[in-house]
């Protein structure tokens, strides 16, 4: 089974994001960026598999400017076999990527796609839904389990009322959600072989994949900020204010 | 211009985020269709109809809707989609699970947890675990999207009758079979229905403590939820997390127990009216958020809580 794995770079979850003082966008110049958590947590599952002697083959591919290529070398030390870049522009909208994907994924003949379920930048969750949608191919989003039963997937998945058990036919998509594992450190003797392991560039046109771009960013904005509000030294007091003051309780 | 709304629904009762839809789509303005696509799902579409305002109900009643399969449901709503400019599903995991297939089948992007409508085709959506508000304009022919439901008020459940139209089509997707479920049963109201919520975080130490805030939201109505950190040691279940990849609320009151209030909590809970934060840690980032703040063993102050509701 070949397991091709979508990654992305984004901003590292510990940074706090700031607005642009012209309010475009936000600030990302000389912030520390990283390995999306919940493609590390893909990654991780597509080694995994390999380590089980289920998976033949780990791909990852990522999509963006030749930066993310530091992300790829990222999860080419946690065990991936090799990495492809697809040469784009950081933002592109998610059509766009799906799309690409979906060359990609018919390229290598993937039996199994892994994606994180969302980016913790644009906090879209819809990347993984649209490849499938395009291949035509059944969906597990928000995996919390992920078990291969010869042609078939069982994956559990993290919904608003529990659980839920779907059973899938290969080639199929999945999205992680956290509790799917935890992921690895990459050693270093791991990090110094990632650099010897294939990398390679594509662009959109020699896949053969076209770019939607509909979707147009007006501006960006800090969110209302609260304040602070008092502090109160004993329960009485706290249900009191509760009470007289906020009038939230009866 | 007209609008399709995926109504969330388990079959037997319309989810109360629906009508936090209806008013999104009033915002964006035109004719209101409510889809209510399930199994059996006769009154799940009636009470649907009954919401005002509405043009009309279309129920697709099949075993193949039974379980919101997106594979299932995506195809069906690509389908009806002809003629609606807006197509709105609900921020649950069952609206991100089907709208995206259904934006990408009609060769569309798609919209992420609008939470304002500045205009018929530019909304405003939370980015960066909500650290920052995008603005967004789709020049695409239909726009699909999903609403985050707390970010509106919800329609009048009453004093509509609208038609119920049924849609005989099936689309059953060969590669995909639903197992089974475990669900969460219980009394108190949804996460993100309620207008009180209870959570805990790690300080809780352990699931049976959770047993501290249920008494407390048994005498104040409330929903009990959690951080990550306490789902992810094991102390109760995922469907409660609250956070940036669990669920958003805003209640009119949130109560925080023993969580220190990392970004991914307070992206799912800052909207709430008033949030009380109870820690032994005075340095709690949740202090900074939070309306009243007492700093105290939990242990302590929760018991004492209760007894004075």
């Amino acid at each position: 089974m070949k397991v091709l794995v979508a990654v992305k770079r984004v901003i590292d979850y510990n940074v706090k994001v700031r607005v642009k003082s012209d309010r475009s966008d936000v600030d990302l110049a000389n912030v520390k960026m990283a390995l999306n958590p919940f493609c590390e947590i893909a990654v991780e599952e597509a080694v995994r598999l390999k380590e089980a002697g289920t998976a033949s083959e780990v791909v990852v591919v990522s999509i963006g400017s030749k930066a993310c290529q530091e992300q790829l070398r990222t999860a080419l030390a946690l065990g991936a076999d090799r990495a492809i870049q697809v040469e784009a522009a950081d933002q592109l909208d998610s059509l766009s990527v799906a799309r690409i994907l979906q060359k990609v994924a018919e390229e290598e003949s993937a039996d199994l796609i892994l994606l994180g379920k969302q980016a913790i930048d644009s906090d879209n969750n819809q990347t993984g839904q649209m490849l499938a949608a395009l291949m035509d191919r059944p969906q597990a989003t928000f995996a919390s389990a992920v078990v291969v039963e010869g042609e078939s997937l069982q994956v559990t998945r993290e919904i608003d009322g529990g659980l839920q058990t779907l059973s899938l036919n290969l080639p199929a998509i999945v999205t992680t959600d956290l509790r799917l594992n935890e992921p690895r450190y990459a050693s270093l003797p791991n990090i110094m072989k990632a650099k010897k392991k294939p990398l390679d560039v594509k662009t959109p046109d020699e896949l053969g994949a076209q770019l939607a771009g509909s979707v147009e960013l007006l501006g960006v904005e800090p969110p209302a900020e609260r304040q602070a509000g008092i502090k109160v030294s004993s329960v009485e007091e706290l249900v009191d204010k509760l009470r007289n003051e906020a009038k939230v309780i009866a | 211009m007209s609008i399709l709304i995926i109504a969330e629904h388990d079959n037997q009762s319309l989810k109360p985020v629906t009508l936090n839809l209806v008013t999104a789509a009033r915002q964006i303005g035109g004719d209101i269709d409510l889809l209510v696509a399930g199994e059996n799902a006769q009154a799940a579409a009636e009470t649907a109809g009954a919401i005002a305002g509405i043009r009309k109900v279309i129920l697709a009643d099949h075993a193949a809707y039974a379980h919101q399969l997106a594979e299932n449901l995506g195809k069906l709503v690509v389908e009806l989609a002809d003629g609606y400019s807006h197509i709105l599903a609900p921020g649950t995991t069952t609206g991100k699970n089907v709208a995206p297939r259904v934006a990408a089948l009609l060769g569309v992007n798609q919209l992420s947890d609008i939470i304002a409508v500045e205009a018929a085709d530019t909304f405003k959506r939370p980015i960066y675990a909500g650290n920052a508000i995008a603005t967004v304009k789709s020049t695409d022919a239909v726009k699909v999207m999903t609403v985050r439901g707390t970010a509106f008020d919800a329609a009048e459940a009453t004093g509509g009758s609208a038609a119920i139209e049924a849609c005989g089509a099936v689309h059953q997707h060969a590669d995909v079979r639903f197992v089974g479920e475990e669900l969460a049963q219980s009394d108190r109201p949804e996460l993100t229905a309620a207008s009180v919520v209870v959570s805990g975080g790690r300080g809780m130490g352990n699931g049976d403590n959770f047993e501290l805030l249920n008494k407390v939201a048994d005498k104040l109505g409330a929903a009990v939820g959690a951080s990550r950190a306490a789902v992810d040691a094991g102390f109760v279940p995922n469907d409660m997390q609250v956070g940036q990849t669990g669920k958003m609320v805003a209640p009119e009151l949130y109560i925080a127990v023993g969580i220190s209030g990392a970004i991914q909590h307070l992206a799912g809970m800052k909207d709430s009216k008033v949030i009380v934060a109870i820690n032994k840690d005075e340095e709690a980032p949740i202090f900074q958020v939070a309306d009243y703040s007492l700093v105290g063993d939990l242990f302590e102050a929760v018991p004492e809580l209760e007894s004075r509701l």
